[in-house]
């Protein structure tokens, strides 16, 4: 089933962090296995902030020597990132196989992230001068406290709990999936994309890769593909509704947009709450309820709606 | 069975006659029925375990810190209590509130309802002061629900009787395989509404999406603003003074009616070319579809 929530405040800064806790926690009973979050703070010009992890959750429990050799992947990420000319300024740990470091690079940072990804177990999940995107085991309030997220600022964010049905149950299939190696580019999805491989094995000819067999990971990179060519945001949504077969309703968030767009059939649920400075949006109205407790009025996109907001 | 003639069908009373044609007029001894109705036919609409309600006695109740389950047994017990009017506070949102109600009952809504919303009733007067999520009045069989803002996508699935009324615009899916009752949209429907419709009639004031009334058996849907497609075996029925006069008469019970009437409205019925599609040859397959 799976829910997926947005909201993007309009030329202000608020606890997207909590709002989005709020939101999630309240989506909790659409999917249960895995929360993510993918936020956008006000990041300092020049500087990217990358977000990773060395291993997954149940990766820690296996094996007497797991936190020695997480210990030793981290060493080998930050040897590479001097490698490629980035100055790490700052570091902070959620746990011992998710990290977050802000640094500042003026080279090829795709190459850079490659080379990072390279290392056995390490996937960088997002990078980015206003993305954080933090996903991991459990529910929203589980993953807010974890990673710190119950005050974080910023103008938009995106998020989403997930329930397995195509892939496995963990941080490399839940969602969001940052649109690698697209600064700043994250998207979550609900539904069932049916000519996945064969969009996969296109993608995958132009050069682009995939960390997991979700096919929600595909509007990712999909995504990516499209801005790197120049399309924008709201051009690539309204292609995706004659490119992707399925089921699916998905949003997109860049550093400083939101979108969304609807399959042809609108099978998949969204239900959305326009203001002045407010936009938000979920799978269900409870979700918009856990933030904005007074009456509203909210609509249902209908099929092949496309939409996109500015921050 | 000997046959009768016309002359001693004529006469007949109504009960020796359907007895000699073949019909029974006794009455059913199934175990639901038995329960169910009383042959006296005053009585045999209401439910014998439904609470006698009373419209006059009023009462309100706070669901914000309920469950669906917690505030629809609320109702539950108020109904026993004999209130004929409850009201409703605080619903935000809650999914599959106010369901299951058989008996006349007065239920208002201050506020908004999530999905499954007021479903598989038989009797009772429903008002939402607010907007429904998905499936609002699912399978209903009578009664009246008015939704005084929007509503989601499969608004009044599988309902059989009564009138599903929302203000606003409704998302898509309106009315799937609708069965009976009356379906009134003030604003706006999105893509495959009326989608495999049997019986029954639907309103939409506003635009229609894509493939509206696809694959329906039987049944009327009026629209009155644009249609963006018909699916398939939909087409367009004259509109007769019959239709308009009832158009008019329901649209003003509910607040509906257009300045310029109904007149402009397009009549969508069943083209009938997918009755018995399963005994049509190959080639006439094709054609239908």
């Amino acid at each position: 089933m799976c829910g997926i929530a947005g909201l993007i405040h309009k030329g202000k800064s608020s606890n997207v962090g909590g709002e989005m806790t709020a939101m999630l926690q309240a989506l909790k009973h659409r999917g249960p296995d895995s929360t993510g979050y993918a936020v956008y703070g006000e990041g300092k010009e020049g500087d990217y902030i990358m977000r990773f992890v060395l291993a997954e959750q149940e990766d820690m429990n296996k094996g007497f020597d797991m936190h020695e050799v997480v210990a030793e992947r981290l060493k080998e990420v930050e040897k590479r990132m001097k490698l490629h000319g980035a100055v790490i300024k700052g570091r902070e740990k959620a746990t011992d196989y998710a990290h977050r470091f802000i640094i500042s690079h003026d080279g090829d940072t795709e190459k850079m992230a490659r080379h990072i990804e390279d290392i056995e177990g390490v996937e960088i999940m997002s990078m980015g001068n206003g993305l954080e995107l933090i996903k991991d085991l459990g529910d929203a309030a589980v993953v807010s406290e974890q990673y710190g997220l119950e005050n974080f600022q910023g103008s938009h964010g995106i998020g989403h709990t997930r329930m397995a049905t195509e892939s496995d149950v963990d941080i490399r299939s839940a969602h969001p999936y940052w649109a690698f190696p697209y600064n700043d580019v994250s998207v979550v999805h609900n539904g069932q994309i049916t000519n996945y491989w064969i969009m996969r094995r296109e993608m995958e000819r132009k050069g682009h890769r995939f960390q997991s067999s979700c096919d929600s990971e595909l509007l990712a990179v999909y995504t990516a593909d499209n801005l790197a060519n120049g399309v924008s945001l709201e051009e690539s949504l309204t292609r995706s509704i004659e490119e992707i077969d399925g089921v699916f309703t998905y949003l997109v968030a860049t550093k400083d947009q939101l979108g969304m767009a609807k399959d042809t059939m609108a099978a998949k649920p969204l239900v959305l709450y326009e203001s002045d400075d407010l936009i938000a949006m979920a799978s269900e109205e409870v979700a918009i309820r856990a933030i904005l407790p007074h009456e509203i009025d909210t609509t249902d996109p209908y099929d092949e709606e496309v939409r996109v907001w500015q921050a | 069975m000997a046959s009768v003639s016309d002359a001693d069908l004529k006469e007949m009373t109504q009960e020796e006659r359907v007895t000699a044609l073949g019909m029974r007029t006794d009455q059913l001894t199934g175990r639901a029925m038995r329960i169910e109705f009383n042959p006296d036919e005053e009585e045999r609409f209401e439910y014998p375990w439904a609470p006698d309600v009373d419209f006059n006695k009023r009462t309100e109740l706070d669901v914000d810190e309920l469950t669906s389950t917690e505030a629809n047994k609320k109702i539950r017990a108020l109904m026993q209590e004999g209130y004929g009017t409850i009201v409703i506070k605080n619903p935000r949102g809650k999914h599959s509130l106010g369901v299951g109600i058989l008996t006349r009952l007065r239920l208002i809504f201050e506020g908004s309802l999530g999905y499954f919303g007021v479903g598989l009733l038989d009797g009772p007067n429903v008002t939402i002061n607010g907007r429904v999520g998905w499936s609002c009045g699912e399978n209903m069989l009578a009664g009246t629900v008015v939704v005084e803002k929007n509503a989601g996508s499969t608004f009044g699935a599988a309902i059989r009787g009564g009138d599903l009324v929302s203000k606003g615009s409704v998302g898509s899916r309106t009315g799937i395989d609708q069965k009976g009752g009356t379906i009134i949209v003030g604003g706006d429907t999105g893509a495959l509404t009326g989608f495999m419709m049997q019986r029954g009639r639907m309103v939409i004031c506003g635009n229609a999406g894509k493939n509206l009334g696809d694959s329906m058996y039987d049944g009327t849907i009026y629209v009155g603003g644009d249609i963006k497609s018909f699916g398939v075996d939909a087409v367009e029925g004259e509109l007769t003074d019959l239709d308009k006069a009832w158009l008019t008469r329901k649209l003003i019970q509910y607040g509906l009616l257009p300045e310029k009437g109904v007149d402009h409205f397009t009549k969508v019925v069943a083209g009938r070319q997918l009755w018995n599609y399963d005994n049509l040859e190959p080639s006439e397959k094709k054609i239908v579809l």
